[in-house]
């Protein structure tokens, strides 16, 4: 970042000089004409990537050749020919075709140009035209107006690639080398973007990098946290680094809409919409595949919006976002839903698996197993019921079907996968016999054990409607949100105990919660059981293991919740959707509220994901055992930390009131010297006491009565 | 102790006043007519009549003989408070926003509204000690900050007039020349529209209160900003506590989007602030629309808001309020 070498370079030599920066107004400074002592303007770096874009002006010319040579007398008819085959593809622009003729024998010279209305428009002529033929003899080869410039400038000779010398890189994982084990997170509120390390110990945020104007639309952290990515209209572009955020890569890619990482974060995919000319063709949509480290784009995908918007739910403007998906464990594959079929490329080749896809009739879903090269994919019922519908498993890269269920009178399905691909659970929604309403049923599949074994969950209400499902993460049991809105049940299964490991069995049910989304911890055994929107952002933390509530909470009007990568605390957050109570809490695991942040147009709060751990199973087992001896350590230090804190508290405090002190006795000498002039205004009106009220505890005795009286005394 | 609900107003309040030995509360608000009651029991002693449009101000002078109040219908008219007679009309070409008695009570510092083409201005009007020999001129007229001015009030010694409104800079004048003497840097100072001004006991300090959720604590002699109380609503109204080190703000969710949210949202609190550490220390929970004025009684043992709701609220404090530590 060419700023903040710049300005560690003017820090260094201002305390060389012994100037104090501060004292400095830097706007004040006007550099002589015609000289920048290397300062580079705020907007170089805009000028720089506007270039990229509109390098010509030519993008929307292809030149077409190998066209038949004709007399003049054809040429009317060549012309007419050509134009019809180029305005199928798109409106070509007045006198936008254009076919030389050689002066000395009038016949054509075998090429034309065409010009369109949009580079859109001749990128796809060129695609769809490159190697048309037109007969035998003539098939065409269509190139960008453009691409010419840079044909003719490949040198003749090969020389060889320079050789660059390695220069090791920042260590893009530091953050997760923190001292005091911290997370980090990323917020963006107005224009600003900013990145604050979680210090639940001190009760509050530390700030590690702000930007203003960082992203043009979202950030987004890659899923092992190492990068965040921005969304600009060139492209997208990643940051990290091992102290602050520096730009890695840049991607280029004109009005990116959408992207998102593949798993193991060494692809890139950028996803961007264009109106066509034509307003009743559907919308272009070019999807590129970036290699993250190197910035090359590995495979791109365009077409009309209706190839993309197949099957699916959740839809971005027509295409079910993201519309590749990844799988099979170490970005190795990724898959498209299609019309009537799956596409598997894998990242090898970036090509097909087998270089052809797989045919499904029908197929409306599809979903990877998070681990393993499996797909769970889910057709509808066909023919008016004589095809049941039906969910099956299949292994990729073999494309053999594992498992299959047939379902019947079916509405709908969704899949759920569990984090680690030991379960999968679908939710399918069924027909009463009189087709008028649904009950939801559960087909839950054990992957892991021989045969795949298909278990059928009905709740105990078969009739209440499923509103929420969450597999504990990296655990064995799921909650489900059942029943009706304004106070639904939430009930927890198992797909083990300890005597039947093969069955699921219900824990327990709790009745008339006002929730409406689950929210497990990452590490499991813990949920936070949440009611957004219409529940006004009830919070209720729930211990699975001794299935008892730790707390009760709100967070009024609160939007989205999100745990940390350890499980440790949780954020809710009130974005921009409302226009009040902008800001975010973070609470600890068991509903102690640590913290909270007001921000006005508060946009997003994401915590940075860290990758997967090191420790063996058996280490962490371990580790859990002794926690006892292994938290004592930290134990010290967060009491140390809270001596601290409240010694400094005391400090600040003792400090302000000094401070207010002084005031008070400075108002006071000024107020008594002034005492006679106000007087004075008030006509020597001598009740000058501006008496200061004081809060005083009197006891007053007040003798109501006193009676004598002669009491006869016996003896 | 149970608030006392004091109903008499039609329409939201905007101003609540105590007179120097609180025992009377004034009352002003969008109907016609200030009311007067007993500050003890919130009993309603009576009301002025004669003004023909919202009532925005009043100030009672320290013998609490005379009353003085800015209105919409381009007046400031000054009462006889025993009688509730009307005793004088400054007939202005603007609505009249605030009104102040200085130090003394010979002199009201009146401000008002721009309107058509006329600017907002701050007038300085001798009060004359018999009634009779009243007059309605200008000692000296103010103009220049932008919009509204919504609080004007003197400064120590009648020598200094600090005015502040919707273009959120506080000033300082000169009260004899109409010289501007300071200006509240724009870095430290309110972001937004300031809506209420109060002055300490003393007049040593003052609050302000503004639309960016913010109230701070000035010098009035310096203008040198002391403390910042941060809050979730725009404040619309400020108050000190005489006796305590605790300030009260109140404000809440603009009147025009209550509708559209659930009541919690609003947050209709009476926000106390302890004045040294700047923490919030509790709320007063009540009205149900935005609160628009807030008055201390001079003893410290009671205070009174206004509603956008036409209600006032008279909260005595219980004993413990006294003893609150943080």
């Amino acid at each position: 970042m060419g700023d903040v070498m710049v300005m560690n370079e003017i820090e260094a030599t201002a305390s060389r000089l012994g100037i104090d920066q501060s004292q400095i107004d830097l706007d004040s400074i006007r550099l002589p004409p015609g000289e920048s002592f290397g300062i580079i303007s705020d907007d170089e770096e805009v000028y720089e990537d506007d270039q990229l874009e509109f390098d010509s002006g030519f993008g929307n010319i292809i030149v077409v050749d190998n066209l038949p040579v004709v007399p003049k007398e054809k040429f009317e008819k060549l012309e007419g020919v050509i134009r019809k085959i180029y305005s199928q593809i798109g409106v070509i622009k007045e006198d936008g075709l254009w076919m030389p003729v050689d002066p000395d024998t009038h016949k054509t010279l075998g090429y034309c140009f065409i010009e369109y209305n949009t580079p859109q428009e001749a990128e796809l002529a060129k695609e769809k035209t490159n190697g048309y033929k037109l007969d035998k003899a003539h098939i065409f080869a269509v190139n960008m107006f453009d691409d010419f410039d840079r044909f003719m400038k490949v040198p003749d000779e090969w020389a060889p690639p320079e050789f660059k010398p390695y220069t090791p890189g920042e260590n893009l994982q530091q953050w997760l080398t923190d001292e005091k084990a911290r997370d980090q997170f990323v917020i963006r509120a107005g224009s600003d973007t900013e990145v604050l390390w979680n210090d639940a110990r001190h009760l509050k945020p530390e700030p590690v990098y702000k930007r203003t104007y960082w992203t043009e639309s979202f950030v987004q952290w890659s899923p092992l946290g190492t990068y965040l990515a921005t969304v600009h209209r060139q492209g997208a572009a990643v940051w990290g680094g091992a102290n602050t955020f520096n730009r890695l890569m840049r991607y280029a890619h004109p009005q990116v809409k959408l992207i998102d990482f593949s798993p193991g974060e060494k692809y890139l995919v950028t996803y961007s919409s264009h109106e066509p000319s034509n307003p009743r063709d559907a919308n272009r949509v070019i999807i590129n595949i970036f290699d993250v480290r190197t910035g090359k784009v590995m495979r791109d995908f365009r077409g009309s919006a209706d190839e993309f918007a197949v099957g699916g739910t959740g839809s971005v403007a027509g295409v079910s976002w993201p519309v590749f998906r990844w799988g099979g464990g170490k970005d190795k594959y990724f898959a498209k839903l299609g019309k009537n079929m799956i596409s598997v490329y894998e990242t090898e080749t970036f090509g097909l698996v087998d270089k052809k896809s797989l045919k499904v009739e029908n197929v409306m879903d599809f979903c990877w197993s998070p681990t393993d090269p499996i797909l769970a994919l889910y057709v509808p019922e066909l023919g008016g019921g004589n095809q049941p519908a039906r969910v099956s498993l299949v292994q990729i890269p073999g494309k053999e079907e594992l498992r299959q269920k047939n379902l019947f009178s079916v509405s709908d399905c969704k899949m759920y996968w569990q984090s680690n691909g030991d379960y999968l659970a679908v939710k399918v929604d069924r027909y009463t016999k009189t087709k008028k309403s649904t009950y939801t049923g559960f087909e839950l599949f054990r992957i892991k054990e021989r045969d795949i074994p298909i278990e059928v969950l009905e709740l105990d209400n078969k009739n209440d409607k499923i509103i929420a499902f969450a597999w504990e993460p990296k655990g064995h049991r799921f909650a489900v949100i059942h029943g009706d809105s304004p106070r639904p049940d939430i009930s927890f299964y198992t797909m083990r105990t300890a005597h039947n490991t093969g069955r699921v069995s219900k824990l327990t049910t709790l009745k008339g919660k006002q929730a409406n989304a689950l929210f497990w911890s990452p590490g499991g055994r813990f949920i936070v059981l949440a009611g957004l929107k219409g529940f006004n952002g009830q919070l209720e933390f729930y211990n699975v293991d001794e299935l008892e509530t730790m707390a009760t909470a709100e967070h009024f009007m609160a939007t989205d919740i999100d745990w940390d990568p350890t499980g440790r605390y949780v954020a809710t957050a009130v974005t921009s959707v409302h226009e009040m109570e902008n800001g975010f809490n973070v609470w600890s695991f068991n509903g102690k509220l640590l913290y909270r942040t007001l921000k006005d147009h508060f946009f997003q709060f994401l915590w940075r994901p860290r990758p997967p751990s090191f420790l063996t199973p058996e280490k962490e087992e371990e580790i859990a055992k002794n926690l006892k001896k292994y938290s004592k350590k930290y134990e010290a230090e967060d009491q140390d930390v809270s001596m601290l804190l409240s010694e400094q508290e005391r400090e600040k405090r003792r400090m302000l009131k000094d401070e207010w002190e002084k005031w008070v006795n400075e108002w006071k000498l000024l107020n008594e010297e002034e005492k006679l002039e106000r007087q004075e205004l008030r006509d020597g009106e001598a009740s000058d006491e501006e008496e200061e009220y004081e809060a005083k505890d009197i006891e007053v005795e007040e003798v109501l009565d006193v009676t004598e009286e002669v009491l006869p005394f016996d003896d | 102790m149970r608030p006392i609900l004091m109903k008499g107003h039609e329409r939201p309040l905007t101003y609540l006043k105590y007179n120097k030995d609180g025992d009377l509360l004034f009352s002003c608000a969008k109907d016609h007519t200030p009311t007067l009651w007993f500050a003890d029991n919130g009993e309603r002693l009576g009301t002025f009549r004669g003004h023909n449009g919202a009532v925005w101000c009043c100030d009672v002078s320290r013998d609490s003989m005379r009353l003085i109040t800015g209105s919409a219908d381009q007046t400031a008219k000054l009462w006889n408070v025993q009688t509730g007679a009307q005793l004088y009309t400054f007939n202005f070409d603007s609505p009249a926003r605030s009104v102040d008695f200085s130090v003394g009570d010979k002199l009201a510092v009146i401000t008002t509204d721009p309107f058509m083409e006329l600017t907002s201005a701050i007038h300085v009007k001798r009060i004359a000690k018999d009634p009779s020999e009243q007059t309605g001129e200008s000692v000296l007229i103010l103009k220049g900050p932008q919009g509204r001015i919504n609080r004007a009030v003197w400064g120590p010694l009648n020598r200094t007039i600090i005015s502040a409104g919707e273009d959120a800079v506080i000033r300082i004048w000169d009260s004899e020349t109409g010289k501007l003497l300071k200006e509240a840097d724009k870095e430290i100072g309110h972001k937004k529209a300031i809506t209420s001004l109060a002055k300490s006991s003393d007049g040593s300090h003052f609050l302000t209160g503004s639309l960016d959720k913010s109230a701070k604590l000035w010098d009035s002699r310096t203008l040198t900003l002391i403390k910042t109380y941060v809050t979730e609503r725009p404040v619309n109204a400020v108050t000190m506590s005489p006796l305590l080190d605790h300030v009260v703000l109140g404000g809440g969710q603009d009147a025009s989007a209550v509708t559209t949210t659930d009541h919690r949202a609003g947050k209709f609190e009476a926000k106390f602030f302890d004045k040294i550490l700047q923490e919030e220390i509790g709320g007063v929970k009540g009205h149900f629309g935005p609160i628009n004025a807030l008055a201390f009684n001079p003893d410290g043992k009671s205070f009174s808001s206004g509603g956008e709701d036409g209600y006032v609220r008279l909260h005595h404090f219980d004993p413990d309020y006294f003893n609150i530590k943080i």
